[in-house]
């Protein structure tokens, strides 16, 4: 039984330390215009790193047909979008300061970062 | 620049969510009320050319739009027979330079509003049958195994024969998860890849546990004690027929919720019938230009917004105001897109097309509005962010506890007690709660001509304890009359009207405009005076040829040492009868006093009692004299208001209100009130049918009626109260569900879930929360 306990144990270590405490890799920097693919309940790319006091274009094709991926939302730069199936919807990111802004669908099925810097 | 060109950014969406108190001026006003044409902005205009047959029509084409005027760049692409035109340059010049070049060309409307729902549809639909479809595979194999399993009791593996049999439905298993769940392991695994986890996580590894723990069953009996040799192939394929299921039924009542915006869309017309070189032509509305004249019969929709120069004739305007009178129209009155022309036939010149119209606007804000979130939906954004691993890991500590303290086969409770805590918990009734009677609210609303700016105003909205209401165009007519002239000086009538008229012709203010109106009324012409100052809540002063003329209240006639005694009581009793006196002193003596009076909004009377038996403070601000402000105020049954407020004034009022601790609203007309409404906790700017500026407030009230302002009231507050019972039901069902899953019950009463149960409870928790938000489409406003 202990080496089952100690297996439980590590289990939850390990969903700790990958869903919350891993600090993934730099992104690189991208500029002007990023394209970003909806499909499969993620965002690719889902961390984006674009230049900070600079306008830069986001531009989402979603290929996944499910309502929840439908709706684009970056709350803290208080934008919202509705991705049509297929095609291409430009989100202007306008010119903001430096830090982490999330971005997700309204369930939160579907999350990415936009890291400006 | 041309309006109609097709700019598919969302670069003004944000504009929307602007934060309070700024005093920019939005960008999206300026669309309101500037023909873009004139603009220096450079933007994209789509084109869609015809007759472009070989790869060299793609340099002539580009060569001929690179050559107008204004363009900066001109780009096609050939497979799609597109171009992409950036410059600062009317449509019509690009149209025609395609044509001279030997094509045709139109606006790419590709993206229209209603090919864009009927594209959404279209998918809904598609998407739709591919759930039905994957369910109805998983069930095929799901039902008979489940009924197999009660009707023998248990499923177990015991002989040679039993393996075999069971591995082949085992397989069969496997090509039901890979046929009807394939898009649950792919999201599952790109999620995990990404660190990231959601219902996806929770369907595979649920459904994965009981699959694999089966074939192991299966395949290696012996690895488990005899008891513990349990098959749960039939829980794998039920929960993914029954989660199919749910996302189908989901998508279906999804698509009721968007009713109210499909509904505005629909307003658009498809074409117009244009007047060319004197003839009628019909055209599609992409094709208007600015500046077109269209001719509409009766019965007809409106199709792009304009200015009536032919004509007279009534218009149904309730689909956008909620109004439900026909609107008169004559020569030089505005008509808007998606209105009806009930009577007369009429020609109109087109001021404002495509994206630029006020029923496009209407549009994309209830879109952007149904998008938002109000701050309630916060709470369950925070949740959701750890909600799948902390159910992942209440799954292990449930196995643990199992394995630890529970009864033989304490293998076969972990493995179905984990697997129902994975599969019961629901992350997207949490993420549905919100959103979902948002979209109805905000649509609703819409249908009584209410327009939210976003959830926060909603939500806002719905906590309003005070509500200040400006009097001139919100309580009143914001049309007044002149009803008396009473002339102090040896002029004639004429002459009083005549000076008054010419001083004021050149204020927009109501006051103003009802001499200016009375005057020429009386066919008295206003002369130009030189000199014009306003002097801000007092009046204003002027030169006509060599007389100083003087118009306003008592309070600039005593700045300036004017005489109006003698005529002091007369104006008290103007100002009790509820009428403005002013004074008009000519060459600083008093000529006369003029009474002006609002008549009051037939049904305010009725709407403020609505506010107050919400349980809302009703306030009354003007910049009006007390006594007239205390006659109008106890006509609609204000006890509190505030006479003489100077525009600047009104939103120290607002904050004097909130510092007392006072959620306020303030309704206003949107332009002289724009400072409190900004400062109001929500501002409200009620119109006078489709004229108005709807970027300029939080929530806009389409019609002049104050029943659009309680209509708001009651709107926002049962939002809100969907939202609380939807949020309320979904952690309740999380909060109960996961420990009855994970077995809590079973030492009291011997009860364990079934991973089926859990999984049927799982697809139909999404689905409750969108039918609650569905049941909004049925809220009326109190009838009035």
């Amino acid at each position: 039984m202990l080496w089952i306990n100690l297996i439980g144990v590590a289990l939850i270590a390990i969903i700790v330390w990958w869903f919350w405490l891993y600090k993934p890799s730099s992104v690189a920097l991208q500029e002007g215009v990023v394209e970003v693919i909806v499909k499969d309940s993620v965002y690719q790319p889902s961390k984006i790193k674009i230049p900070a006091n600079k306008e830069s274009v986001l531009k989402f094709t979603r290929r996944d047909p499910s309502s929840c991926a439908e709706t684009l939302l970056i709350p803290d730069l208080e934008i919202n979008a509705t991705l049509p199936l297929n095609k291409q919807e430009s989100v202007t990111i306008p010119a903001s300061p430096s830090g982490h802004y999330a971005f997700h669908c309204q369930m939160k099925m579907y999350v990415g970062e936009l890291i400006i810097e | 620049m041309n309006n109609v060109s097709k700019s598919n950014t969302v670069e003004a969406k944000h504009a929307c969510c602007k934060p309070k108190n700024t005093t920019q001026p939005d960008a999206s006003d300026d669309k309101v009320t500037n023909n873009l044409a004139s603009s220096d902005q450079q933007s994209e205009h789509h084109l869609i050319v015809d007759g472009a047959s070989c790869a060299s029509c793609v340099s002539k084409i580009e060569k001929a739009l690179n050559s107008v005027e204004g363009v900066q760049s001109a780009e096609m692409n050939f497979a799609q027979r597109t171009v992409v035109v950036v410059g600062n340059v009317a449509d019509a010049s690009l149209i025609s330079a395609v044509e001279i070049a030997g094509y045709n060309a139109k606006i790419d409307t590709s993206e229209s509003e209603e090919e864009a729902v009927d594209e959404k549809d279209k998918a809904d639909a598609k998407y739709y049958k591919k759930l039905i479809r994957d369910m109805t595979i998983a069930l095929l194999i799901g039902v008979p195994l489940m009924i197999y399993g009660l009707a023998i009791g248990e499923m177990t593996v015991t002989t040679t024969t039993e393996r075999l049999v069971w591995f082949a439905v085992g397989l069969l298993t496997l090509g039901v998860m890979i046929f009807s769940g394939k898009h649950f392991y792919i999201g599952a695994w790109n999620s995990f890849k990404n660190h990231s986890a959601n219902m996806d996580t929770l369907i595979a590894l649920g459904t994965g546990t009981a699959w694999i723990y089966s074939m192991v069953v299966v395949a290696v009996p012996d690895l488990l004690p005899l008891m513990a040799r349990h098959i749960y192939f039939e829980a794998t394929a039920m929960i993914i027929g029954l989660i199919n299921l749910g996302l189908a039924l989901e998508v279906k009542a999804r698509g009721k919720t968007s009713e109210a915006i499909k509904r505005l869309i629909g307003l658009q017309s498809k074409t117009a019938r244009v007047i060319r070189d004197n003839k009628d032509i019909d055209i599609p509305i992409e094709n208007v230009l600015l500046d077109d004249l269209v001719r509409v019969r009766p019965g007809e929709k409106i199709s792009v917004d304009g200015v009536v120069t032919e004509g007279h004739t009534a218009i149904d305007e309730s689909m956008l105001t909620g109004e439900p009178m026909p609107v008169e129209k004559t020569e030089g009155d505005k008509v808007v897109a998606g209105t009806i022309n009930k009577s007369g036939s009429i020609v109109f010149k087109a001021t404002r097309v495509g994206k630029d119209t006020a029923l496009a606007q209407i549009i994309n804000m209830v879109k952007r509005a149904q998008n938002s979130k109000p701050p309630i939906g916060r709470m369950a954004d925070v949740i959701s962010a750890y909600f799948v691993p902390v159910i992942m890991i209440i799954a292990v500590l449930s196995a643990l506890a199992w394995l630890n303290f529970g009864p033989t086969p304490s293998i076969a409770f972990a493995i179905v007690s984990a697997t129902t805590v994975l599969i019961i918990a629901c992350p997207c009734a949490l993420g549905l709660a919100t959103p979902m009677s948002v979209m109805v609210g905000v649509g609703k609303a819409a249908e009584a001509g209410v327009l939210i700016r976003n959830g926060e105003a909603l939500q806002t909205a719905s906590t309003i304890t005070t509500m200040i209401l400006d009097k001139t165009g919100t309580i009143t007519e914001g049309a007044p009359k002149v009803t008396d002239v009473l002339v102090a000086k040896k002029l004639s009538r004429e002459e009083v009207l005549m000076f008054a008229a010419s001083i004021e012709a050149g204020s927009e203010h109501p006051l103003a405009m009802a001499v200016v109106e009375s005057a020429k009324e009386q066919g008295i012409e206003p002369k130009k005076v030189t000199g014009f100052a306003s002097i801000a809540g007092q009046g204003v002063e002027a030169k006509l040829d060599s007389n100083v003329l003087l118009f306003g209240n008592e309070k600039l006639m005593a700045k300036r040492g004017i005489n109006i005694e003698g005529f002091i009581d007369k104006a008290q009793a103007f100002a009790e009868e509820a009428k403005t006196p002013m004074y008009l002193a000519v060459n600083d003596e008093l000529a006369a006093v003029i009474a002006v009076a609002d008549p009051i909004k037939s049904d305010s009377i009725e709407a403020i009692k609505r506010l107050q038996n919400s349980g809302i403070r009703v306030v009354m601000l003007t910049g009006d004299n007390r006594l007239t402000a205390k006659a109008i105020a106890e006509k609609v049954g204000i006890s509190e208001y505030f006479a003489e407020v100077l525009p600047e004034d009104k939103a120290k009022k607002v904050l004097e209100f909130q510092k007392e601790g006072e959620i306020v609203g303030m309704t206003g007309d949107g332009i002289n009130d724009a400072p409190a409404l900004a400062h109001a906790n929500v501002g409200f700017a009620i119109g006078t049918g489709t004229d108005v500026a709807i970027e300029s407030a939080d929530i806009t009230l389409m019609r002049g009626s104050l029943h659009g302002l309680a209509d708001a009231i009651a709107v926002s507050k049962a939002t809100l109260s969907n939202i609380r019972q939807n949020l309320f039901g979904a952690f309740i069902y999380n909060v109960a569900g996961v420990p009855i899953a994970a077995g809590v019950l079973y030492p009291f009463f011997g009860l364990l879930l079934s991973p089926v149960i859990a999984g049927a409870a799982m697809a139909f928790s999404s689905l409750t929360v969108v039918t609650n938000a569905n049941r909004l489409r049925f809220f009326k406003a109190k009838d009035h």
